[in-house]
């Protein structure tokens, strides 16, 4: 009792005992790589490159001059094999720049910029956290030079950084915190100094006590920045629920954490500005959680952008049992994907492999009107009465009911005993929403 | 490494394992030991009224979802469980032709002729209730108890104004339908259903609070109110179907509330002894309103 935490909210089985305790590996080299020109939300880039180039590691290889946009680089030194369709994890098709990988990997890096945080232009590390192509790695992959550009009239307080990590299975952020505390406290010092934010907050969940230990030691010397312990909750690590929890601060409906003084960051993302700034290297590897009933070998490793799911799974000993699928990210929020033949990309924080029999699909039955997803949901929502409504085209009743509040953590489809669709249901009620009133 | 065939749907990939069939047997399990001590109290053929209503709602069940070409769903719980509600509310004496009869409206006009399950906008075992209440007042209303016809302590109450020992009460030694008697073997039932999360403790709540302040008020004894008639039953087993209660917070104290409010109103004033299966029927009306009226604020949102 007493921990920090928001209102209502889940406790799915956690199952992260598997590879909690195991150090981070570099995945091998793959012979090919794609890199997916769209790997953040915003503008499409243009590639930089054409076939037959000889590319080097950390090379930008694609851009564009919009300003909500992060630029990607090559993962390896290798030949440009031509620009490609590929499958995104979104369910869609992405233009993907096709690398034959070398022999050798030669880097091709940014200038470190050796300075103390306090004694570098803010204006200098979000132009380098552009440059390096860093977006989100929660998932999200918001580019995060954009959530760093403080508007005029507005005040960042807080840099929160999330290691709350609260989707089952995935123990990446708690591998990362364990063995890369330094620079991702390193990088939240970066963070404050980029939007002028005196205060900086780790939130971390209290199943992982040795992160928060070994972040606690690392910022004992550190009188503005804290490691707070919250309690193990889906979904701690949405941003307004980590801002309930730690601040007790609600970001209002339609705004952003920046509208009370905060701005969030994974801990993998500051880990990612530090590299950027202090070793001048882009965003061209990440690491990630491959786990779940269908892996043999669950493991946490380090990817570059680009490799294939395959690879990574045949890394991890490859299938374990009848598969039934396969999800990149956790299984709350992850995308279940039709084959292997998708990339590892800036925002994939897992491989999921479920067996067959876990997954078997549910057929819905009437709502019963238990009221248990109106009592998880984490933003006070009335989830089945907005899901009927949704499938009604109801939009304006829709809004009234907050549709667009909905943050889609999934909890009240994870409880629903009818085992109804409810955030699918929500997620296209929400873009019906949002498509009539931009048409408007 | 080749591809087998994956799943693919939308998120979340797990569920809780919690299912409508396990919510509605956790309830009939629930209500077992309150069954038990009628059948100890009245004999065994409180087992024989159970077992005709049950029979008689899967029976109606099964016919309406063929009739309808619905899946056929008859062991999800939910018919078993108005089956054995229903018995729970009628007198041990009862004879077995209205125990049909009543089963039949119950599930028929209470609950499938909306749609079926999750449709019905009134708790499907009080509209039996009510009906045969209204069909055969004296035979609803004869009270056998160690073998020789007696009054309820409500009617004993509201007739002669001779109150029962709370003991008795408590027990449900005592003339009075069958499940409603025993407010110790119910509660056993009710905390069962509450630590599994399965029962909207503020309805409840809501109504026997609401219930004993209310009799306080009006110069009655509070503990009597609350262990005579069917208040227990009906607050923890009655108001707090899912299908025919609010679904938020504050809605759910409104309806507990007003129940209670309705209970006493009847009992005190009306010409009815009790009055626990209309109060639960008319706030069951109240319901859409109660939904409308009381969301919750959503985070962040200025109301």
């Amino acid at each position: 009792m007493g921990l920090l935490t928001f209102k209502q909210g889940v406790h799915p089985a956690y199952n992260k005992k598997k590879t909690r305790n195991k150090e981070i590996v570099d995945a091998e080299r793959p012979e090919i790589i794609y890199i997916p020109l769209q790997q953040h939300i915003g503008a499409p880039l243009k590639p930089l490159v054409e076939r037959g180039d000889q590319v080097d590691r950390g090379q930008k290889i694609a851009d564009t001059d919009s300003f909500v946009a992060a630029p990607v680089h090559s993962s390896v030194s290798g030949v440009v094999k031509g620009i490609e369709k590929v499958n995104d994890s979104g369910g869609g098709r992405v233009e993907a720049i096709k690398i034959e990988v070398a022999e050798e990997d030669k880097n091709h890096f940014m200038e470190p910029l050796n300075a103390k945080p306090e004694d570098l232009d803010p204006g200098d590390i979000r132009e380098r956290v552009r440059e390096a192509g860093i977006a989100g790695m929660g998932g999200a992959m918001f580019p995060t030079h954009v959530k760093l550009a403080v508007p005029d009239g507005k005040k960042v307080e807080y840099i929160i950084l999330n290691g709350a990590e609260c989707e089952p299975y995935l123990t990446i952020d708690h591998r990362m915190m364990i063995e890369k505390g330094k620079e991702i406290v390193e990088g939240l010092k970066l963070l404050m100094r980029a939007t002028g934010a005196s205060k900086g907050l780790i939130g971390i969940e209290d199943n992982k006590p040795d992160a928060i230990r070994t972040l606690k030691s690392l910022v004992s010397e550190e009188p503005n920045i804290e490691v707070k312990e919250t309690e193990t909750k889906y979904p701690q690590g949405g941003e307004k629920m980590l801002i309930k929890a730690l601040l007790n601060r609600e970001v209002p409906v339609g705004g952003l954490p920046l509208d009370v003084g905060v701005v969030v960051n994974n801990t993998s993302t500051a880990a990612a500005v530090y590299e950027a700034v202090k070793l001048g290297k882009p965003l061209i590897d990440r690491p990630l959680t491959i786990t779940g009933s269908g892996i043999t070998k669950p493991m946490n490793i380090r990817a570059r952008i680009g490799t294939p799911v395959s690879e990574i799974i045949d890394q991890a000993g490859g299938f374990n049992g009848e598969v039934g699928k396969v999800i990149l990210g956790g299984p709350m929020m992850g995308k279940s994907q039709p084959s292997l033949n998708v990339h590892i990309v800036k925002g994939t924080s897992g491989v999921l492999v479920l067996q067959k029999h876990e997954v078997e699909n549910f057929s819905p039955i009437p709502c019963i009107n238990c009221a248990r997803c109106v009592d998880v949901c984490p933003t006070n929502l009335v989830p089945t009465k907005i899901a009927k409504l949704a499938e009604l085209e109801k939009l304006d009743r829709l809004e009234e009911m907050q549709v667009m509040n909905c943050i889609e953590c999934g909890s009240c489809s994870y409880i629903c005993p009818s085992r109804r669709p409810l955030v699918h249901n929500i997620r296209i009620g929400k873009a019906e929403v949002a498509a009539r009133n931009k048409s408007e | 490494m080749q591809s087998q065939d994956l799943i693919v749907t939308s998120s979340p990939h797990i569920r809780d394992k919690s299912s409508v069939a396990e919510i509605m047997w956790s309830v009939v399990m629930a209500l077992l030991p309150a069954l038990l001590a009628a059948t100890y109290i009245f004999g065994l053929r409180v087992l024989t009224v159970v077992g005709t209503s049950i029979a008689t709602c899967l029976l109606t069940e099964y016919i309406f979802q063929r009739v309808r070409k619905k899946r056929v769903a008859v062991f999800d719980g939910s018919a078993v469980l108005t089956g054995l509600l229903l018995a729970m509310t009628l007198p041990p004496s009862i004879p077995h032709w209205v125990v049909v009869v009543g089963s039949i409206v119950a599930i028929g006009l209470g609950k499938q002729v909306f749609g079926g399950i999750g449709h019905n906008p009134f708790n499907p075992a009080l509209v039996g209730r009510a009906f045969i209440t209204s069909a055969y007042p004296v035979i609803m209303t004869t009270w056998t108890f160690d073998g020789v016809t007696q009054a309820t302590p409500l009617n004993l109450m509201l007739m002669e104004g001779e109150a029962t020992p709370y003991w008795e009460l408590f027990i449900g030694n005592i003339p009075g339908s069958i499940g409603e008697t025993s407010a110790f073997f119910l509660l056993i039932g009710a905390a069962y259903l509450i630590y599994k999360n399965y029962l909207n403790w503020r309805i409840p709540a809501g109504m026997i609070s609401t219930v004993v302040v209310l009799s306080w008020v009006f110069g009655q004894d509070p503990i009597f109110h609350l262990f005579a008639g069917s208040l227990i039953l009906g607050a923890f087993y009655m108001a707090t179907d899912m299908v025919t209660s609010p679904i938020t917070k504050a809605g759910r104290w409104i309806f507990g509330i007003g129940a209670g409010a309705i209970v006493i109103i009847i009992r005190i004033w009306g010409g009815y002894p009790e009055g626990v299966t209309y109060a639960i029927l008319l706030m069951n009306m109240t319901v859409p309103l109660l939904n409308k009226y009381t969301r919750p604020r959503s985070l962040g949102e200025v109301k």
